[in-house]
């Protein structure tokens, strides 16, 4: 079986607050991410895109076992990680590593940088003195920074130079697959397409597999393979990233590529500033993007719609009762 | 080749010098009070360090024949006591075990305090909640109280004294730290330890602990006089150190019978309680306002309310812009931090239309914002100072303009949408009296009047339902319904320009196109000119009519929007539009501008681009770069421009 995934993602689920109070009362409780089931194979690039509350970070939180789902199951290499991050995380953190979107905030700013980088490989790969300094050497070169910052304190450095300490960082433990939280968003975009190019010679270098998360959709269409739209904790839409990008099927979709600024386009119409997103305290039966939507019928209201596959290409799944056509 | 020749010039960038920041122990000596109160307060220690070498009387022998002599009298400098005690021998004796208790309670409790915060704190849930509970019983006693309890439990004598006093004030440390370890333990660091593989103990002490460390130090600076007073309390009332022992208390406690007839006897113990705790409270103070990141950054200097103005002469605007309702030429700012200075805008022109909207593009520290916030004089001072040039609304120059009149025209002809509208609308009022405050700011208006002109500042920027919307509070609203409210306060009185500092980096794509679009109507309505702050051409290409792009402080291109994206002039412009990836073409490889902008206290003499630029010759550096006119209103700050129109111009 040469193409089995890497990572699977099976119906998982995660509910923050809810249960009872003292007093038998129900505690409001959130819907962070619904039925999301995601397959992702060795080597590629999946890219998730969303809007902020959508559920992407708790998504990728999951992912590296810093949260764990309410329920539904994610198996990373044949194992099921939520039993295995329970008991201890040392394990998974040698496979699934994770870079932060502030790489300012994602560094303790009381150690240097040789302490930061050590960390993973004397925990986690318990290699000792010797082995540890060439590793950091290997590292500091794999991510373009001179080997003389080792002896530094985070302030000292950009936010591009610190996003590839982050970087680096989650390289040491030498993983095969890396979650990436929006980790371009806080940086300038001079400083950017450095992190990017970065990450695309990683990638080839070690053979890595990414999961790129990212509210920019012209980063997320520049580096992924494939593409996982989010919305209200679910999965709108996913497909190969050209499918997807080309054709969209998910209104939804749609209007987030006609709202994307682009160099060159001028404002195209904008939807109604009555929209307002859900309360997710109070979720809409149904279809959540529903208020929003120039095609919802009353069957969007009565059920929620199944990501079902399109008919145009292989892999290409919507969530919708009334998809765009393929053009 | 040009990819590491720029990687080394980084690296030397980088390798710069150690910051010019002064140091902490320089800090505390700017402070005088605290000065003060180290200077008394060592000399408090030296002396009671030194008491078994200086020539004293023993403390406690008696001498019935020499009681209560008065101070200044022959062998006994502060005079005698009751028993005929001397009373200097007793004061440097007794402020030596005053101190020591003081301190080591201190300690005590910091250690103990500090443990049960860090792990309450850090661990949250039930062992915090079971921890708190434990602390709010101990602090649900009256201190002095609960003191004499465990005085009472234990018996009189110092060292009950010294667990009472810091069992006490276990509870102060406890809540302190546990408020500063719950704020770390849900940072990012935290997380990327846990996925490092440290252990929950290891994250605690060796990433959470350092962090808290000055935390604990300042609560420890401010508390140590505090614990000084209780020791001399409890001795005072005979529970801490017994007959003959001296402390502060018990001697202040044993004058205080003959307090009319021998004042001395508790006078002199008195003032020495008072200096003791009155420098320690002093260098505590001190070592908080060095030591707190709160107030670290200038937040004791008080900023003024205009950036000061400082120019050497108004330059002569040869030819007005006629249409130009701001016309800014020339703008120089700078900043001054510990004797070096910081050119963050080194001569900006630019002028903005009715009605139209002009785009300022550039990378973070470029002095795009700083640009802005001078017009209206909104850079803080000091540091900051405008140091040339002239900006004109409609023909008045604002930099010459009186304070008062400033005040008038903020947020009346010239008006701020800034980036965060959760930050700048105040938390505790709602929307409509925060609007209401705006429109009376300017217009004499009663108040249901201002209530009804809020409410069509709503409708205007499109928000359903104003009226009712009106009482709600900023949480209320979803962040774009926010980014209007600030819009409509923009829009309170009749806005000429309006300066939108990255109004829309903060918001979500769908939410960005609808606040735009708003904008960009609104102008048409208003016939408002706008000055739009950003970094995306993206942005820019949506709303903007023409565009400046700002490099270290200058102005490098300036021109039509389409122009300047078809054919950008500048080497920088060119990198600047490559490194971004574009919707509909996944296949570009995105062309990264190697290296850093420069810092702007050591700019070259000539270009500042040059050192990261693939065009850049030798006449680049040698000389400051002019600016050249050519086509349809373009200027580029290149002699080596890209297209060659310009070239030839």
């Amino acid at each position: 079986m040469p193409d089995a995934p890497l990572l699977s993602i099976e119906n998982a689920e995660r509910v923050f607050g809810g249960g009872r109070t003292m007093f038998g009362q129900p505690k409001p409780a959130v819907h962070a991410v619904q039925d999301v089931t995601i397959t992702v194979r060795k080597g590629e690039t999946l890219g998730v895109v969303g809007e902020s509350g959508c559920g992407k970070s708790t998504l990728a939180r999951m992912i590296v076992g810093l949260d764990a789902p309410s329920a539904g199951r994610i198996v990373f290499d044949g194992r099921d990680i939520v039993k295995e991050a329970r008991g201890d995380l040392r394990r998974l953190s040698r496979e699934v590593q994770y870079v932060f979107q502030d790489p300012v905030a994602s560094l303790n700013p009381r150690k240097t940088i040789r302490a930061i980088l050590e960390a993973p490989l004397r925990h986690l790969r318990k290699l000792d003195k010797a082995q540890r300094e060439t590793r950091l050497e290997e590292l500091m070169e794999a991510v373009n920074l001179a080997p003389e910052f080792l002896g530094r304190y985070p302030h000292e450095f950009s936010g591009g130079q610190a996003q590839r300490i982050g970087i680096a960082r989650a390289l040491a433990a030498d993983p095969k697959l890396i979650v990436l939280d929006e980790p371009v968003s806080a940086l300038d975009v001079s400083v950017q397409a450095q992190v990017l190019n970065i990450l695309d010679d990683l990638k080839r270098r070690f053979g890595l597999t990414y999961v790129f998360i990212s509210h920019d959709l012209s980063v997320v269409e520049s580096v992924s393979d494939r593409v996982a739209v989010m919305y209200f904790g679910r999965i709108v839409e996913i497909g190969p990233g050209r499918t997807v990008f080309r054709t969209p099927r998910h209104p939804y979709t749609h209007l987030l590529l006609d709202s994307a600024p682009a160099p060159g386009r001028r404002l195209r119409a904008s939807e109604d500033a009555n929209t307002e997103l859900p309360d997710p305290y109070d979720p809409p039966p149904g279809c959540a993007f529903y208020a929003r939507c120039p095609r919802g019928t009353d069957k969007c209201i009565a059920q929620v719609p199944p990501l079902e596959l399109m008919s145009d290409e292989a892999d290409h799944r919507a969530a919708c009762f009334h998809p765009h056509e393929a053009q | 080749m040009s990819r590491s020749a720029t990687a080394t010039t980084s690296t030397a960038e980088s390798a710069k010098s150690t910051s010019s920041r002064p140091s902490s122990l320089h800090l505390l000596f700017n402070n005088k009070l605290a000065t003060a109160g180290l200077i008394v307060f060592g000399l408090i220690v030296l002396v009671a360090l030194a008491a078994p070498l200086l020539p004293l009387a023993n403390p406690d022998a008696t001498a019935p024949v020499d009681r209560l002599l008065r101070p200044l009298s022959d062998g006994h400098l502060l005079g005698t006591d009751a028993l005929g005690r001397d009373i200097l021998s007793r004061l440097i004796w007794g402020t030596r075990v005053s101190l020591a208790v003081g301190i080591s309670a201190t300690l005590i409790a910091a250690f103990f305090g500090s443990m049960i915060g860090l792990v309450a704190g850090y661990a949250g849930g039930r062992i915090d909640t079971l921890l708190m509970r434990g602390i709010d019983m101990v602090m649900a006693f009256p201190y002095i109280l609960l003191a004499l309890a465990i005085v009472a439990v234990l018996g009189p004598g110092l060292l009950n004294a010294l667990y009472a006093i810091a069992v006490v004030n276990i509870p102060f440390f406890a809540r302190n730290i546990r408020g500063i370890a719950l704020g770390l333990s849900r940072r990012e660091f935290v997380d990327a330890a846990r996925l490092s593989g440290k252990s929950h103990p290891q994250i605690l002490f060796l990433e959470v602990l350092p962090n808290v460390l000055p935390v604990i130090i300042i609560t420890m600076s401010t508390t140590i006089g505090w614990m000084v007073l209780e020791t001399a309390g409890l001795s005072f009332l005979g529970l801490g150190a017994q007959p003959p022992q001296a402390d502060l208390g018990s001697m202040l406690g044993d004058g205080r019978k003959i307090l009319f007839t021998a004042p001395h006897v508790s006078i002199i113990p008195g003032l020495m309680i008072f200096a003791l705790v009155m420098s320690i409270n002093l260098l505590g103070d001190g070592v908080r306002d060095v030591l707190d990141p709160r107030l670290k950054s200038g937040a004791l200097t008080r900023p003024v309310a205009r950036t000061a103005v400082i120019r050497d002469s108004v330059p002569q605007i040869a030819e007005p812009d006629a249409n130009a309702v701001l016309d800014v030429r020339d703008l120089k700012t700078e900043f001054a931090f510990g004797g070096e200075i910081f050119k963050a805008v080194g001569g900006v022109d630019m002028s903005v239309g009715q009605g139209e909207c002009l785009g300022i593009v550039g990378e973070s520290g470029s002095g795009k914002s700083v640009s802005a916030m001078s017009i209206m004089g909104l850079v803080p001072t000091p540091p900051g100072r405008i140091t040339g040039g002239v900006a004109l609304l409609e023909g008045e120059d604002l930099f010459a303009a009186t304070d008062e009149r400033i005040r008038q025209l903020r947020g009346s002809a010239v008006s701020h949408v800034f980036q965060d509208p959760l930050s700048t609308l105040h938390p505790l009022f709602t929307v409509g009296d925060q609007l209401v405050e705006a429109i009376q700011a300017h217009q004499s208006l009663s108040g249901s009047e201002a209530r009804a002109k809020a409410a069509d500042l709503l409708k205007l920027v499109r928000i359903p339902n104003p009226a009712e919307r009106l009482n709600a509070y900023p949480h209320e609203l979803s962040g774009g319904m926010r980014q209007r409210v600030c819009i409509a306060m923009a829009l309170a009185d009749d806005a000429r320009v309006i300066i939108a500092d990255e109004p829309t980096t903060a918001l979500d794509v769908t939410v960005q196109a609808q606040v735009l679009a708003l904008l960009d109507t609104l102008r048409k309505e208003r016939n408002a000119g706008i000055l739009f702050i950003t970094h995306d051409f993206g942005v820019v290409s949506a709303i903007c009519d023409r565009v400046a792009v700002m490099y270290a402080g200058k102005f490098v291109e300036t021109g039509k929007t389409e122009d300047i994206l078809s054919s950008p002039a500048h080497p920088y412009t060119a990198k600047l539009i490559d490194c971004v990836p574009v919707l509909g073409q996944p296949e570009r490889r995105l062309d990264a501008i190697e290296g850093r902008p420069p810092v702007v206290n050591k700019l070259p003499i000539g270009c500042a681009f040059a050192p990261r630029c693939p065009r850049a010759q030798d006449d680049c550096r040698a000389a400051p770069i002019p600016i050249t006119r050519f086509g349809d209103g373009r200027t580029v700050r290149c002699i080596h421009p890209l297209t060659g129109e310009a070239a030839n111009a």
